[in-house]
């Protein structure tokens, strides 16, 4: 398939308006408030739906397709065992401490409710992560986009070298990122974010749809994957009898409790887009509102890698072709390639073949191959433009972050704490240009190595589950103290290091991917294993920060009013419908993940 | 309120639902459910909806927006 002038148009259209935007909401940036917390005056329902784009990004939507083709529908634990519980805490017992304590960022709350050194180690830890996470979605889109070979013609057109493609996605995107974050900040990609969430729905639905009519609707899936692959719940009592590789305590603990509550609870890269909403009621609807409607992705971004398989695995159906595991490549070779290829080895050219000798699929590109196989002229610049929104948005969110993570928690902490608001303002568009350059070295970085995914998951597990442990404990024991906070931390991080060091998923080489101090325990797939780094790592954080707490000297009580749960006074009457009520709200939205479970069991 | 997000988000899906309904009216289409004329004439509601609730709420505040 290839691009006409309609796909070129939408795709220009696109990018006028996410710059038109920038443009905008520059007029109304004016202040370091302006710039970094987008002057709180963003209505909930905006907030909500930034909210779920700043986490829309690369490792989303072709992850969890790559992920749904690989695992099947049990992908959809990310969502309603890992996102939705943890989303609905951070409203309805988080948002008060965040918002109230008027903190600029995630840090700051630690430097008020703990000391400077506990900000200050997550703030680089933070810093680094956001930096690392941004550039790797830069380097999966541009990877996309080279293998996609949409831009191969107008390239020949202009006589350029195919190899610039790469770097010209690069380059590009990181262009139109850094224009509309300079010149408006957190309210320029705020607004972009909804733009891009409207966007990313309006490009996958209908393919979802045509996907789901090729393969016989959800039945035929049923019918041709097998119920391995059609329930979410089968096989989870021993971790040798899923897919996933991890019994349920594993999937609970370590993605339902410590890695989903991390992430969505603490990084601040999430947490901003509630901060910038106009009033306490709606920072604590913000992630309630982004629950709701995040519920129901596992069907817009699992099921296209569904139906991709059972387009590949399918021989009968219409451009499908036999499933890897029959055998030779050769023959494979002959026939029309199925929707999901298979990987190659970029260095030599031959086929990866797995330990058993089969060929390996290219999971990745199970997504964007269906859009690129079902979508005609049209349909496809939309499908385009989706996946391009969402990498943008993902970056757009790593860089905010960054920018207010920098200016605020490590140059005014440590280079120049009194400087006026204009210094900080353009302190922060500076890091904003510094954060975009240096995500585009950390692409290029990515591209020497091929485990960087694995990679920032670890990252993740070092940085975000010992931190749950902190802000937990800062928020709902009076007694954690600022020694207690910073040792449990550096603590936490030091036994994820550990642990990692010390054990391997099977059939994985020593290194990257762990057993680096020696193999004393092996797990039967990553996922095992990342989810018991995080388990770990909480473990060691809580137990530690515990522990110094109670023997080094309390905070004084009346410094704790609007920063722990016990010292803060209720919030009553909030205003508005019963339906707008966090609480309330929390519940239903807990109620249909219950029955989503059950469904889909 | 500030700015208006509804503007330029149903502005943008306007513009875009009129650009795929033509292609589904006049280009080439696979066989099966004309996609591009009714995913677009869909995209073209939900555009037409945005700017019609942009336009209300500036109406009933006394400030205009922008």
């Amino acid at each position: 398939m290839h691009m006409g002038a309609v796909d070129w148009g939408i795709l220009a259209l696109y990018l006028a308006f996410v710059l038109a935007i920038g443009v905008l909401a520059a007029r109304r940036t004016k202040s370091g408030t302006d710039f970094f917390l987008a002057g709180r005056s963003i209505p909930a329902w905006v907030c909500g739906l930034a909210f779920i784009s700043a986490n829309l990004g690369a490792q989303e939507v072709i992850g969890m397709g790559a992920s749904g083709a690989k695992y099947g529908i049990a992908t959809a634990h990310f969502y309603w065992v890992g996102a939705i519980p943890a989303m609905v805490f951070v409203g309805v017992f988080m948002m008060p401490f965040y918002y109230g304590s008027k903190a600029r960022s995630a840090p700051e709350y630690l430097r008020m409710r703990f000391d400077e050194k506990t900000r200050t180690l997550n703030a680089l830890t933070f810093a680094l992560m956001t930096i690392i996470s941004s550039g790797v979605s830069m380097y999966a889109m541009a990877k996309l986009i080279q293998t996609l070979h949409v831009f191969d013609i107008p390239f020949e057109h202009l006589g350029l070298p195919q190899a610039w493609i790469f770097h010209f996605a690069i380059v590009v995107s990181a262009l139109v990122v850094l224009a509309y974050i300079y010149m408006g900040g957190l309210r320029g990609a705020i607004y972009n974010e909804v733009l891009q969430f409207f966007l990313i729905v309006a490009g996958f639905a209908p393919l979802v749809w045509l996907g789901l009519r090729q393969v016989g609707g959800w039945h035929g899936l049923q019918t041709t994957l097998g119920p391995a692959y059609t329930h979410a719940w089968a096989g989870m009592a021993h971790a040798s009898t899923n897919k996933l590789g991890v019994d349920w305590f594993g999937l609970v603990m370590g993605l339902g409790f410590v890695l989903s509550f991390g992430y969505w609870c603490t990084d601040f890269l999430i947490v901003q887009r509630a901060m910038a909403a106009d009033s306490m009621t709606s920072a604590r609807r913000t992630p309630l509102i982004a629950a709701s409607v995040k519920m129901f992705f596992p069907f817009l971004v699992i099921l296209p890698g569904l139906i991709a398989l059972a387009l590949t695995a399918a021989p009968d159906r219409p451009g499908a072709h036999a499933p890897a595991s029959s055998g030779a490549v050769a023959t494979i070779a002959q026939h029309e390639p199925g929707v999901i290829p298979i990987k190659m080895d970029s260095s030599t050219g031959k086929p990866m073949l797995d330990a058993k000798g089969h060929p390996q699929l290219d999971y990745d590109l199970a997504t964007p191959n269906l859009l690129l196989r079902y979508f005609p002229t049209g349909m496809l610049g939309v499908g385009l433009t989706a996946l391009l929104a969402s990498f943008m948005s993902g970056m757009a969110g790593n860089v905010t972050a960054f920018n207010t993570v920098w200016t605020y928690d490590i140059y005014q902490a440590h280079i120049r704490p009194e400087a006026s608001d204009e210094h900080y303002l353009m302190v922060g568009r500076l890091a904003t240009a510094i954060g975009i350059l240096l995500s585009v070295a950390s692409a290029y970085l990515a591209s020497q190595f091929n485990n960087i995914m694995d990679l920032i998951q670890l990252i993740m597990a070092f940085v975000n589950a010992p931190v749950f442990a902190t802000f937990l404990l800062g928020m709902f024991w009076k007694r954690t103290t600022g020694h207690g906070a910073f040792v449990g931390l550096a603590t936490g991080t030091l036994v994820a290091a550990l642990h990692h060091g010390l054990t391997l998923p099977v059939d994985s080489l020593v290194g990257a991917k762990g057993g680096w101090i020696m193999v004393m325990h092996s797990y039967p797939s990553e996922m095992a294993q990342n989810f018991w780094t995080a388990i770990w790592a909480w473990s060691a954080c809580f137990v530690v920060t515990v522990a110094v707490s109670l023997v080094t000297k309390p905070h004084d009580e009346t410094q704790l009013a609007g920063l722990v749960y016990s010292l803060t006074p209720k919030i009553g009457g909030d205003k508005g419908p019963w339906y707008g009520n966090p609480v309330i709200l929390g519940g239903i939205v807990l109620a249909v993940t219950v029955a989503l479970n059950l469904i889909f069991r | 309120m500030t700015f208006d997000v509804r503007w330029p988000v149903g502005l943008l899906f306007l513009m875009i639902g009129a650009l795929v309904a033509a292609a589904g009216l006049f280009g080439p289409q696979p066989a099966g459910p004309n996609i591009d004329l009714g995913w677009g004439a869909v995209m073209i509601v939900f555009g037409a909806v945005m700017v019609l609730l942009a336009a209300l709420a500036r109406r009933s505040s006394s400030k205009p927006e922008l």
